[in-house]
């Protein structure tokens, strides 16, 4: 029955289904190219996003900074006194007041809301008269007494987690004991104080009032029983009439700065304690400006110098030719155009921050150069300025007795165009120079990042990678495509073309550890190679065409490339063959010796030599194969008209088809040149991995793309090490793009000229 | 000819373009040999010498494996301070592999020609494979029971080989043991505290949930003493049997069978049981596990990784760089824009591989699995699951790192598909899809194997952007277990490449690492040129097979 009735209505059904059918198949079609549209745009688009998010990454490193004001509160507890310091704790949240009256008034750093007032224990019967701060870091400060004492103490935070929930306690400690230390014997007051605690030495130096520096030392000493000596070294040093506003002693305890409102500088070593010796006095201002500050630079290895015109100069201690230690003026900041107030140094980088007489303030960062915020934040003058550990944060004391807390943006002050590419002046470097050193220990070393080391090396590497790539694999690719039999080509193409997927890594392998150790042992042999090989095979070719023509015939046309190979390994072996000898007659037995005796050329065993020949091997299969192709794709026509006009099949090649192959070749080279550029195993494993400037064939390198693979892993992420990492990806990115783009467009305007041939 | 004439005529500089290839040849098989012979040679149980050598004007046994030979100038050798006998004109040093190193503290040592007084080939030298501290080379003495010497001299060696086939056996078993079952309940236990604390995270946290959780944990911890029980058992009885060997020296020495590999004797084997231990050793190599901080043993696991890493790439590799190469040259207008596009895809091809790296871990790891982690896994915090290197990672890295070769690959493909079969399949009215899915796909397939193939090369022998984003030298569990969810995205794992620079260049022991890098070289050049072939040979048959149609 069904049947029937479908044999009854067949089109009108059909048709039905035929439509519903059509439809479904025309929203399949629809769909469907939509979503290849989509897909295939997205996939393109997320390719291209490579760039994209490398240049986000790298960003952030040349961005300004920021500044934004959270609260602003009357000086709390003013009726305590004045402030000598203002300090907050790491987590921004407790703050710290130390008045001339010897207390201590810690405050919420948000709304200033005082949180305890601890008085020192200064001595009933002394007076405050003095008072410094030591390394900021520590967290020691010092007052000093009218009776010639000393008091030291540090401000302190104990974190606990009462119901998960933070909580900071400030305390106040005494790391020499509450009682007063006796500086100066004689019991006159201190006007200036200075003291360095580290873990073994204690130094405080100080000014008394009938202009004498007192210096007491106390080293810890361990005695037989366990029992922790203090050792006490003391000097006195008459300055006579000398002028010292400015009293600093560097956190090593081995120099000490004296300075005068009027810009004298003397600088004292005080290695030996018992003997303070001036090193050197000189005049740090110019043009009659005042010293309004003066403070040390992070790590206290450099002093900064700001004065009455705002102009802030660092200055560090180095060796100069004659291996003297001599102040060094580095570089200077023009800050302002009034006096500076207020330096303040961070605690983890080289940055600092001023503040001038008018309330401006600004950051900067001293081996980058840089800039990275000038603001107005005050209409008043401003009296004290201090940022937080982190540098996060800073807290602004004005004459009207307001504190102002502003928070900062500043991520990545320390790095700049100028210090990635150009010679920085690093403190206690005796000259600028281009240095990438990026591991930290602490935080009182800086991080040296110029990436100019790194593109040399990798240019270095490139470079005696094309030397030997270059010749062979033009040489090779103008033999396969113009003269070789096809059926001898259809086999070396291949297998030459094979080792493109040849992994890198086993190259740098044998790189490594067979050739570096055999190029070391037969210097003189691959050297004699470069020269005995190529004068081998023309000797061969010469006796060769001087044979009769019947044994020469016996050669297909086309397959010479096969009878040199006997030729080719028999002259190496006679080139390593002989290379005792050389070596024994031209280079006193020992080249390596020899050279170093003669010319002081060092020899690294894993060497540019050694990349060179590893890499050129890696490189030569690219240029190989697209000069190949480059070559056999010159019409035809080209050729025979040439010889057809008598031109030997050598004229024509070097006249007509290397010239209308060249850009070809040139696009060849340069994609070759651009995976040398990029190569990362090979160089890992087959250099040294030192960031060197050196042109010598037989010292290493440091690649940009071995350094990322080395120093990635261990990066912190988003740090400025991390970014700068990224920008040596983005430079090596870009590098290989603008060459890869040129080659590319190069081939497709040669393809259009073939085409029009 | 006169030589003027014959430079004139332009043929030197032919014969020297000629040397130019042959140099890359010779360049191209000397490698190749270099390896193999390096790479092969390894296994082949190499004779046992006994020098007898004199030093410090004593005499002495050196006993062991020769390596390689070095010949020195007389002068290199004067100055690098060697006393040589006055009628030599070079210094001849052979590396000796000498084992022993629990004895001595060291595997090789060199030692000079001109003081060997003679060398022998005894043949009851054995060579014993171990576990922990190398080789160890010696006579056999005799084997212990229990501490109790049952067989010496002669009779000692059949059983001493009967006893360590057994050994061997429950060695099998502890193994599986402690790595399957037991790992499996270590699995468990670490599932179930995720669950406790992402139930606690929810507050869910209820005395029913404790309950069943702690019923559940009462049952894993009867399931480990049972298996802690079969294992005491077994380790009973893999240490009852010992066996004595005595040094070149004389030291006698007492090993454990639980720790021997293989224990032969080599000079008294002829070629064919050579042969029979080359290739149980070479199957050792590929199926085991590696040993003494990879410097000895298998390299199973960098295979299994290598595997895994590269065909999760190809799965996510090959629709990506269809669609882009089908929307190319099917649907987007060839223009300006397309070309643009060309372009940057050949050239992403020459981006360099770190820079994929670098993308990787930044992109992927970090901000990816860093959100990922945050959405789904806050129970496992602060431990990263995703937001850490790992296989996801790199097969992704990867797949981006090796579409551009997929792409032009299958745009290739697709252009030599004849416009004729396109427009005969659109005049009898199928649609666009349905002609790309029934006709041009299916005729460009050959090419996108070659270009998935070429991919999978190209993936294979990758390492830098690897060490960025998920290779470890030492990876505890395997990627694919029998543990719930059985494919475990997160992990890191291991691959040959790196596996290759790191024995070569990170391992305390170089020298003995050796002769194994050089295998795993050979074998990494095998699998990628075996790929690179097969693509050759689909290319060309394609392309044979298009020629004949456009012929029509």
């Amino acid at each position: 029955m069904t049947d029937l009735n479908n044999n009854q209505t067949p089109s009108l059904f059909q048709h039905g289904t035929l439509t519903r059918h059509q439809r479904w198949r025309l929203i399949k079609d629809n769909v469907a190219g939509k979503a290849v549209v989509l897909g295939g745009l997205g996939v393109i688009v997320a390719i291209l996003m490579i760039f994209f998010y490398l240049l986000y990454v790298v960003y952030p490193l040349f961005g300004d900074a920021e500044v934004e004001s959270i609260s602003q509160y009357s000086v709390p507890e003013i009726q305590t006194g004045k402030t000598l310091l203002l300090a907050m704790e790491e987590q921004n949240e407790v703050a710290v007041r130390f008045t001339d009256q010897g207390k201590a008034i810690f405050f919420k750093v948000e709304s200033g809301q005082t949180l305890s007032i601890k008085s020192l224990a200064i001595p009933e019967n002394a007076e405050i008269t003095s008072f410094s701060q030591g390394a900021p870091a520590t967290g020691v400060i010092v007052y000093g007494l009218s009776d010639g004492r000393a008091i030291i103490a540090k401000h302190a935070y104990k974190i606990s987690y009462p119901n998960d929930q933070r909580l900071i306690t400030p305390v106040i400690e005494y790391p020499m004991g509450k009682q007063a230390l006796l500086i100066d014997n004689d019991g006159q007051a201190l006007e200036k104080i200075t003291v360095k605690i580290e873990e073994e030495v204690t130094t405080v130096v100080a000014i008394t009032a009938d202009n004498r520096l007192v210096l007491s030392s106390y080293s810890k000493e361990e005695s037989l029983f366990g029992e922790d000596n203090l050792e006490q070294t003391t000097s006195t040093l008459n300055l006579g009439t000398m002028n010292v506003d400015y009293l600093l002693v560097e956190k090593e305890q081995r120099l000490m700065y004296l300075a005068s409102k009027k810009g004298y500088l003397s600088v004292y070593s005080i290695a030996d304690k018992s003997n303070p010796e001036l090193i050197q006095y000189l005049s740090v201002t110019e043009n009659g400006s005042e010293i309004s500050n003066l403070t040390f630079l992070n790590a206290e290895i450099s002093l900064l110098i700001g004065d009455t015109t705002g102009l802030v100069t660092q200055w560090t201690m180095i060796r100069d030719d004659k291996n003297q230690q001599v102040m060094q003026n580095l570089r200077s900041f023009k800050v302002s155009d009034v006096a500076i107030v207020s330096i303040n140094s961070e605690q983890r980088r080289k940055g600092f921050m001023t503040a001038d007489a008018n309330g401006m303030v600004g950051i900067y960062h001293s081996t980058a150069e840089r800039e990275l915020i000038k603001q107005s934040v005050s209409q008043s003058m401003p009296v004290y300025l201090t940022q937080s550990p982190r540098a996060n944060a800073f807290l602004l004391q004005t004459a009207d007795n307001q504190i102002s807390f502003w928070q900062v943006h500043n991520e990545h002050p320390d790095v700049s165009f100028d210090s990635i590419w150009k010679e920085v002046w690093y403190e206690s470097y005796p000259k600028p120079d281009y240095i990438w050193q990026s591991s930290s220990a602490s935080n009182d070393f800086e991080p040296k990042m110029s990436l100019t080391p790194l593109v040399f090396g990798t240019l270095k590497a490139a470079f005696y990678a094309m030397m030997v790539a270059i010749p062979l694999a033009i040489m090779g690719a103008i033999y396969t495509a113009y003269f070789m039999a096809p059926a001898m080509r259809s086999y070396v193409k291949p297998s030459i073309e094979l080792m493109e997927a040849l992994p890198t890594v086993i190259l740098g392998f044998l790189a490594g550890l067979w050739l570096a150790p055999f190029v070391e042992a037969n210097l003189v042999g691959i050297f004699s190679l470069f020269m005995i090989v190529p004068l081998g095979v023309m000797i061969f070719a010469y006796c060769w065409q001087l044979l009769p023509k019947a044994i020469r015939h016996r050669v297909a046309n086309g397959w010479d490339a096969a009878l040199l190979i006997p030729v080719i390994l028999i002259s190496a072996w006679f080139a390593f063959a002989i290379s005792p000898l050389i070596e024994s007659l031209c280079f006193a037995g020992d080249m390596r010796v020899w050279m170093n005796d003669s010319f002081g050329i060092g020899y690294d065993q894993r060497n540019s030599l050694v990349v060179g020949l590893a890499m050129g091997f890696a490189v030569i299969p690219t240029i190989f194969s697209i000069t190949e192709d480059a070559i056999f794709s010159v019409p035809k026509n080209l050729t025979v008209g040439s010889l057809a006009l008598g031109a030997t099949p050598w004229q024509t090649l070097v006249r007509v088809v290397i010239l209308t192959a060249s850009p070809g070749i040139f696009s060849a080279v340069m994609i070759g040149f651009g995976r040398a550029v990029g190569e990362t195993m090979i160089v890992l494993m087959a250099t040294g991995n030192t960031p060197v400037m050196d042109l010598s064939i037989f010292q290493g390198m440091r690649t940009l793309s071995a350094n990322i693979a080395v120093e990635m892993p261990e990066s912190e992420v988003d740090s400025t090490h991390y970014r700068v990492l990224f920008l040596a990806a983005l430079v090596l990115f870009l590098f290989t793009f603008v060459f890869n783009t040129l080659a590319e467009l190069i081939r497709q305007n040669l393809r259009e000229k073939y085409s029009s041939l | 000819m006169m030589i003027k004439d014959w430079f004139k005529s332009g043929s030197p500089w032919v014969w020297l373009n000629a040397a130019a290839v042959s140099t890359c040849m010779i360049l191209v098989m000397g490698l190749l040999i270099l390896i193999a012979v390096r790479g092969l040679g390894h296994f082949w149980p190499s004779d046992i010498v006994e020098y007898s050598y004199i030093e410090n004007d004593k005499k002495t046994l050196v006993v062991g494996e020769l390596v390689d030979t070095s010949v020195m100038s007389v002068k290199m050798a004067k100055e690098s301070g060697y006393k040589l006998k006055n009628n030599t004109d070079t210094l001849i040093q052979h590396l000796i592999k000498t084992g022993n190193r629990d004895i001595s503290g060291m595997d090789f040592r060199w030692i000079q020609q001109q003081n060997i007084q003679s060398e022998r080939h005894p043949n009851e030298m054995i060579a014993i494979e171990r576990r922990e501290w190398g080789n160890f080379y010696g006579r056999l003495v005799s084997v212990k029971e229990n501490g109790k010497v049952i067989a010496t001299g002669e009779k000692a060696w059949p059983i001493a080989q009967e006893r360590i086939e057994q050994a061997l056996e429950l060695f099998d078993e502890i193994e599986h043991l402690q790595k399957k079952e037991i790992g499996s309940i270590n699995y468990q236990f670490e599932r179930l505290r995720l669950k406790q604390k992402s139930l606690e995270l929810k507050g869910e946290w209820t005395a029913e949930a404790i309950k069943s959780q702690d019923r559940e944990k009462a049952a894993l911890d009867k399931e480990y003493k049972g298996y802690q029980e079969q294992l005491a058992v077994l380790y009973k009885q893999i240490r009852r049997d010992s066996l004595v060997a005595s040094e070149s020296t004389g030291t006698e020495l007492e090993i454990p069978l639980e720790s021997i590999v293989h224990m032969t004797r080599p000079n008294s084997m002829n070629v064919f049981t050579k042969l029979g231990q080359y290739i149980l050793k070479f199957g050792d190599f590929v199926s085991e596990d590696p040993r003494e901080a990879n410097t000895e043993g298998g390299i199973f696991p960098a295979i299994f990784g290598t595997v895994m890493m590269v065909m999760l790439m190809a799965v996510i590799v090959t629709p990506l760089g269809v669609i882009a190469a089908v929307y190319l040259r099917e649907y987007a207008k060839q223009g300006f824009t397309t070309r643009i596009i060309r372009i940057a895809v050949n050239n992403l091809a020459g981006v360099p591989s770190i820079v994929y790296g670098i993308f990787g871990l930044g992109f992927f790891v970090y901000i990816l699995g860093g959100n990922i982690d945050a959405l789904f896994f806050p129970e496992a915090a602060p431990a990263p699951v995703f937001g850490t290197p790992g296989l996801l990672w790199a097969s992704l890295t990867l797949a981006l790192l090796t579409l551009p070769v997929v792409i032009v690959s299958t745009e290739e493909g697709l252009s030599r598909v004849p416009k004729s079969i396109r427009e005969g399949s659109l005049a009898l009215g199928a649609t666009k899809v349905e002609t790309l899915w029934r006709t041009v796909l299916p005729m460009a397939s050959p090419a996108m194997m070659t270009g998935l193939i070429l991919a999978v090369a190209r993936a294979a022998g990758e390492v830098a952007p690897l060490m960025l984003v998920g290779v470890v030298k030492l990876a505890p569990t395997l990627p694919l277990d029998g543990n719930f969810p059985f494919l475990h995205l997160d992990r890191k794992f291991m691959h040959l490449g790196f596996h290759i620079y790191d024995v070569g260049f990170q391992s305390p022991n170089v020298e003995a690492a050796r002769p194994l890098v050089y295998a795993t070289s050979l074998l990494l050049v095998m699998v990628i040129i075996g790929l690179n072939m097969f693509a050759i040979s689909i290319r060309n048959n394609l392309r044979e097979k298009f020629r004949a149609l456009e012929g029509m």
